[in-house]
């Protein structure tokens, strides 16, 4: 292969910015938004599509931003754990992850936030199952998975509260 | 972890990829939702010169029922796929798509890549064998429909021809007093199943076996089936003596492989365990029970 191979545009709005870069075509969302764009709350943990903790939201929608080259989302909107806390305000996410021990090292955390928004999203009371389900994708090393379920339904009835 | 480079298109047209495919010839690959390739891509198991993006063409995301068949568009999300109309008639293929890997997967994967790929261990071959389902391909020069069991070859082979895209899978509507069920069995949700099996079935009155469908998923380069063992079958009311000597029949004929989803004899009895499962599960539902659950992996 030749060493000069086109680049590509990437035009994206991240929580709610537009953002705009030339990449090369195998560049990976994960290494655009945290390489790129220097927004390193997403992370990279197992890198094979397994773990989940580079979970973000394309147009609203869960992916793993490892799995997925930056090209293939240009034109999307993408939300990141960064867009959670608002003028030094935690999100009832962060809130409810910190009240029921739902993380100790917290590497697997922000990809456990952006599931969990997206299941909030659609299902403003989620059952228990519901939540395993949603977070199937997401796995956690120290913490274990039972604070992390209690977490997500104190979000929820936080979320409900707030209206 | 990097792909090796390669040349980006995004084609806004399904006529203008065919072309492109054509002209950039055996180095070049299609690229659907990605979720089979880009791992392939990134573990350089495969190092194309240009990736072709069809992922936008909305020529091929539909899902839509015509007088006998379901139609879905190759680009069809296992997402899209789980929460529509066309699983909500045919609970087999609602088990399937809505337990594909987890939630970020089936946001992106779709079907007609998936059968693309043709991963020995995917669930949508085991599935479609099932439903007697039909692969649309075309390329420049025209389309043609192929039925699964001629579509899917080989481990990761298949008989798409050099060009050739899958644009659509076409599903006959089950007739009445028809059932089925999927079921998988994975360490974890965004593993591939150490072993999945399905059912499709339909009863005449009195409960006697009138078609039925058996496949082993993971089992072997391809899904395991037997049109002799399915055709003993029928014509008799399904006893549980009948399914077990026709899973342990089946069985004999799989050959997984021993791997870290477990050894050749720990499949086998999965297996075993799994079809004859998704037998009675398969008979429930077509004597008209709401049964859930399949395999669910939360």
């Amino acid at each position: 292969m030749p060493e000069t191979l086109p680049t590509a545009a990437v035009r994206v709005t991240v929580n709610g910015k537009p953002c705009e870069r030339q990449v090369e075509p195998r560049q990976l969302l994960v290494e655009f938004i945290r390489e790129e764009l220097r927004l390193t709350g997403t992370h990279i943990g197992c890198d094979t599509s397994f773990c989940g903790a580079c979970t973000v939201l394309l147009d609203g929608a869960p992916v793993k931003s490892c799995t997925l080259l930056a090209v293939q989302a240009d034109g999307a909107e993408l939300t990141t754990v960064e867009a959670l806390e608002q003028d030094g305000q935690v999100h009832p996410l962060q809130q409810a992850f910190s009240e029921q021990h739902g993380l100790q090292c917290g590497y697997c955390t922000p990809g456990m936030f952006m599931s969990s928004l997206a299941l909030l999203a659609e299902h403003p009371e989620p059952s228990p199952q519901d939540i395993r389900k949603a977070l199937s994708g997401n796995l956690c090393r120290c913490t274990g998975y039972q604070n992390i379920i209690k977490s997500v339904q104190t979000a929820a009835t936080l979320l409900r509260q707030e209206g | 972890m990097y792909p090796a480079p390669f040349r980006y298109h995004r084609p806004a047209t399904l006529g203008s990829a065919l072309t492109l495919l054509a002209e950039l010839g055996a180095g070049a690959r299609p690229l659907a939702g990605g979720q089979s390739l880009i791992p392939i891509l990134k573990m350089r198991m495969d190092e194309p010169s240009d990736l072709v993006d069809i992922g936008r063409l909305t020529e091929l995301t539909h899902i839509r029922k015509d007088a006998d068949r379901y139609h879905l568009g190759a680009l069809a999300t296992h997402a899209r796929i789980a929460a529509s109309a066309a699983a909500a008639e045919i609970p087999a293929l609602h088990d399937c798509a809505a337990n594909i890997a987890d939630p970020q997967v089936r946001s992106l994967g779709t079907i007609g890549g998936s059968i693309s790929i043709a991963d020995p261990s995917s669930d949508w071959p085991t599935l479609l064998h099932l439903l007697d389902a039909q692969v649309v391909c075309r390329g420049l020069h025209g389309s043609r429909t192929i039925d699964i069991r001629d579509f899917i070859t080989d481990s990761y082979s298949n008989s798409l021809a050099d060009g050739e895209l899958v644009t659509e899978i076409q599903i006959p509507v089950p007739p009445a007093n028809s059932g089925g069920a999927y079921l998988g069995f994975k360490k974890a949700a965004p593993a591939y199943p150490a072993a999945a099996a399905g059912v499709q079935l339909t009863l005449t009155a009195g409960n006697i076996c009138q078609t039925i469908r058996l496949a082993l998923g993971a089992a072997g380069p391809v899904p395991v089936t037997s049109g002799d063992i399915e055709q003993s079958l029928v014509g008799e009311p399904l006893t549980e003596a009948k399914l077990q000597q026709a899973a342990a029949a089946l069985v004999d004929l799989s050959d997984p492989p021993t791997d870290a989803r477990g050894s050749a004899e720990f499949k086998r009895t999965m297996l075993h365990t799994l079809v004859v499962r998704a037998a009675r599960m398969a008979l429930q539902r077509a004597q008209g029970d709401v049964v859930k659950g399949s395999h669910d992996y939360a």
